[in-house]
């Protein structure tokens, strides 16, 4: 019976590439990769890299991509931080606030993302025009060209990026409540300042300002990045939220009572006892809700952020290669959630085998 | 054979259902005779966009517009019947894949002609029924009267035009720069003007003008003269039926040829007992020509009695009489300046 469906299997696979293969010929495509390296005459509104008209196809991919993972990125980390505390809030003994949350999650959680998206996009561009920038606090300016922050200007991007990454460390440290390494890090974050501008490397806080047409100076997140990033986040936090309650609720009601026993405060109870054990839970449906952000980020299509999808029509539109850009857009998501998959597993792993220990 | 459990009966019924989807989706796409598939279904199904004056639905449901009536005129050189087409549209970026996947038999959804197209994506196009060109729709108060005044200036695209190719040409021929954003849906594009996102809008310019009427305060815009390309709008088809190609030229050679010879939807009976050859087998009257052609000798006539001449579709969709007002501009025939011209009817 298995070698019939087999076979079966086999002969339409054969069947639809010998169909698709004619078809290719009769309208005139050839079939290949070698569009890639051809010369892409469009251009492309934000980049991580450099990229103007005129540079290859390849290269244009390559910066939808890592818009995608720009978003991407940042929406997990934004989304992990917001839904965490709604859903901590959701459980709330002050009713007020309990149900304000639950209130939201419903909302979002029943609205589809792409009406969402249209609605933060609508509120951005409501924003004023740069001109009349509003500036909630100096430094900061919110107008429909984006929003625009100070930023940090400097000549050695090498040393700028190892006080990043010490930085980072005193944070995740100082959250782990690990002193020697809070000290350690801090030390190296001084360090490497210090011999930076001894070495002649300028840093300058660059402000926003207006110039010509644009706002000019500081970091600039463009409104469709904004926009998608707002939408996504709020969207994923609002499961995330339902998730990190489920996995409290699921932590049985004993523990609560052990730590107060021992004298804990409530908030110290959940970040001892609880979290601890609701992570098995929550972990393995907090890595589906970020295949689904990555994934959801395509939708900013509509709403004209350059991502991997919008590139890749293009390309598909000016070449004609539209079966090869839909197999890169499948190997690059597969690639995207299996990557995100591995880490989320292992950190998966990390929780069973402190339980295991025990 | 032995019966088979429930269990493995449903894999097997799973994966036949599988197998049958597939080959019923690949089917449509297989070679054959568009005109074939045309005549067997009774319908001709034609990809459109959304612009009013050039196809949008009307209250009724019923599609109207400049494309939309040479759909009809298909119609009746086909069936004799302008009521057999379906209009579906179609945004930019989905039209081209869906007529090569067989979605669609025509597109005449003002379709730039372009080498790329012929070749690359295997596409014929039909006589060119709307000379265009690139134009640039900007807002008054910022002062800017031509293409290069926008240095450094945010502008809007619509995802798969041309446009999104000629702008960055233009930018990179004058050494300016520009932001771009590439937006896929037609009222997020038009909004991004209305709401300041962007300094300007570029896109055919009988597209920007259409445009223009729905912005909230159409007076504070203004469309720059300036051409940044040449953009024919054709009617484009697949490879691979050249009779279905004659079939699209010469239903809108019939109009063009009408309006030169004065032909028109209210006079045409009047021309029945004309004495003039051309006339004649224009008409049908002489019925050798659409005999030789296998054509209905008369679908000339059908035509003009269904849609008008070129210059009737174009007054009662776009025209000067219009809420969109465009000149005839090149789009009237080389007689009188334009660029119509159609090939002899013998």
């Amino acid at each position: 019976m298995q070698c019939a469906l087999l076979v079966v299997i086999v002969l339409a696979v054969q069947y639809l590439g010998s169909n698709l293969a004619a078809n290719m010929k009769l309208v005139g495509i050839t079939p290949g990769f070698g569009f890639l390296n051809h010369a892409a005459n469009f251009q492309i509104g934000e980049s991580v890299i450099p990229y103007q008209a005129g540079d290859s196809y390849g290269r244009a991919i390559l910066v939808g991509l890592l818009n995608t993972v720009k978003v991407a990125v940042a929406g997990c980390i934004l989304a992990t931080i917001v839904g965490v505390a709604l859903g901590v809030a959701r459980l709330s003994t002050n009713p007020l606030l309990a149900w304000q949350v639950q209130a939201f999650v419903e909302v979002v959680r029943n609205t589809p993302l792409l009406l969402q998206l249209f609605f933060w996009n609508a509120v951005l561009h409501g924003l004023p025009g740069p001109r009349q920038a509003l500036s909630p606090v100096a430094g900061v300016l919110l107008s429909n060209r984006g929003v625009f922050v100070p930023g940090i200007e400097t000549d050695s991007p090498v040393i700028a990026g190892v006080v990043l990454v010490f930085a980072l460390a005193a944070v995740v440290f100082l959250a782990q409540g690990r002193h020697i390494g809070l000290a350690a890090s801090v030390a190296g974050l001084l360090g490497a300042g210090a011999w930076g501008l001894a070495h002649g490397a300028t840093v300058a806080l660059e402000l926003p300002r207006l110039r010509g047409f644009n706002i000019a100076g500081g970091l600039t997140l463009s409104p469709e990045f904004a926009a998608l990033l707002i939408g996504l986040v709020v969207n994923t936090s609002a499961s995330i939220a339902e998730t990190v309650r489920g996995g409290i609720v699921s932590v049985s009601a004993g523990q609560w009572e052990a730590g107060a026993a021992l004298g804990l405060k409530r908030l110290q109870i959940l970040r001892l006892i609880v979290l601890p054990q609701a992570l098995r839970v929550i972990i393995p449906v907090m890595t589906s809700s970020f295949l689904t952000l990555t994934k959801n980020s395509s939708l900013a299509v509509a709403i004209g952020y350059p991502e991997l999808v919008s590139v890749l029509n293009t390309t598909a539109n000016t070449t004609g290669q539209a079966l090869e850009t839909i197999f890169i857009m499948m190997v690059v998501y597969l690639t995207l959630s299996l990557t995100v998959s591995v880490f989320m597993n292992a950190y998966n792993r990390r929780w069973k085998l402190r339980e295991n220990a025990r | 054979m032995k019966p088979l459990s429930s269990a493995r009966m449903r894999h097997w019924l799973g994966a036949s259902a599988i197998l049958v989807a597939a080959i019923a989706t690949a089917l449509p796409a297989q070679a054959g005779s568009v005109l074939d598939a045309i005549n067997q279904r009774g319908k001709i199904k034609v990809g459109v966009g959304t612009s009013p004056g050039f196809f949008a639905p009307d209250s009724n449901g019923k599609w109207q517009g400049f494309f939309v009536d040479f759909g009809r005129a298909l119609a009746v050189t086909v069936f004799n019947d302008p009521a057999k087409v379906d209009f579906t549209s179609s945004s930019p970026q989905q039209r081209l894949p869906a007529l090569q996947a067989g979605e669609f038999d025509i597109l005449l959804s003002g379709v730039t002609e372009t080498i790329t197209r012929a070749f690359k994506l295997g596409f014929h196009f039909g006589p060119v029924i709307f000379f265009d060109g690139q134009g640039l729709l900007v807002k008054k108060s910022l002062g800017v009267t031509k293409g290069a005044d926008l240095d450094g200036a945010t502008i809007a695209i619509q995802a798969g035009t041309t446009g999104e190719l000629n702008i960055a040409d233009f930018f990179r021929k004058s050494g300016k720069t520009f932001k771009s954003v590439v937006i896929e849906d037609s009222r997020e594009f038009r909004n991004a003007l209305d709401s300041g996102r962007v300094d300007a809008l570029t896109q055919d310019s009988s597209d920007l003008a259409i445009q223009r009427t729905q912005l909230a305060r159409p007076d504070d815009y203004v469309l720059l003269p300036e051409r940044l390309s040449k953009e024919p709008l054709a009617p484009a088809i697949r490879w691979g039926d050249d009779r279905w190609l004659e079939i699209v030229n010469w239903t809108v050679y019939a109009t063009i040829e009408a309006e030169e010879l004065g032909i028109t939807r209210a006079n045409i009976d009047s021309f029945l007992d004309t004495s003039d050859p051309v006339v004649k087998r224009f008409l049908g009257i002489d019925k050798s020509l659409g005999e030789a052609i296998g054509l209905d000798p008369k679908f000339a006539y059908n035509i003009i009695k269904a849609v008008g001449n070129y210059g009737e579709i174009f007054e009662r969709n776009v025209g000067k009489n219009t809420k969109i007002g465009f000149d005839r501009g090149l789009n009237q025939p080389w007689s009188s300046g334009g660029l119509l011209y159609s090939p002899p009817f013998r």
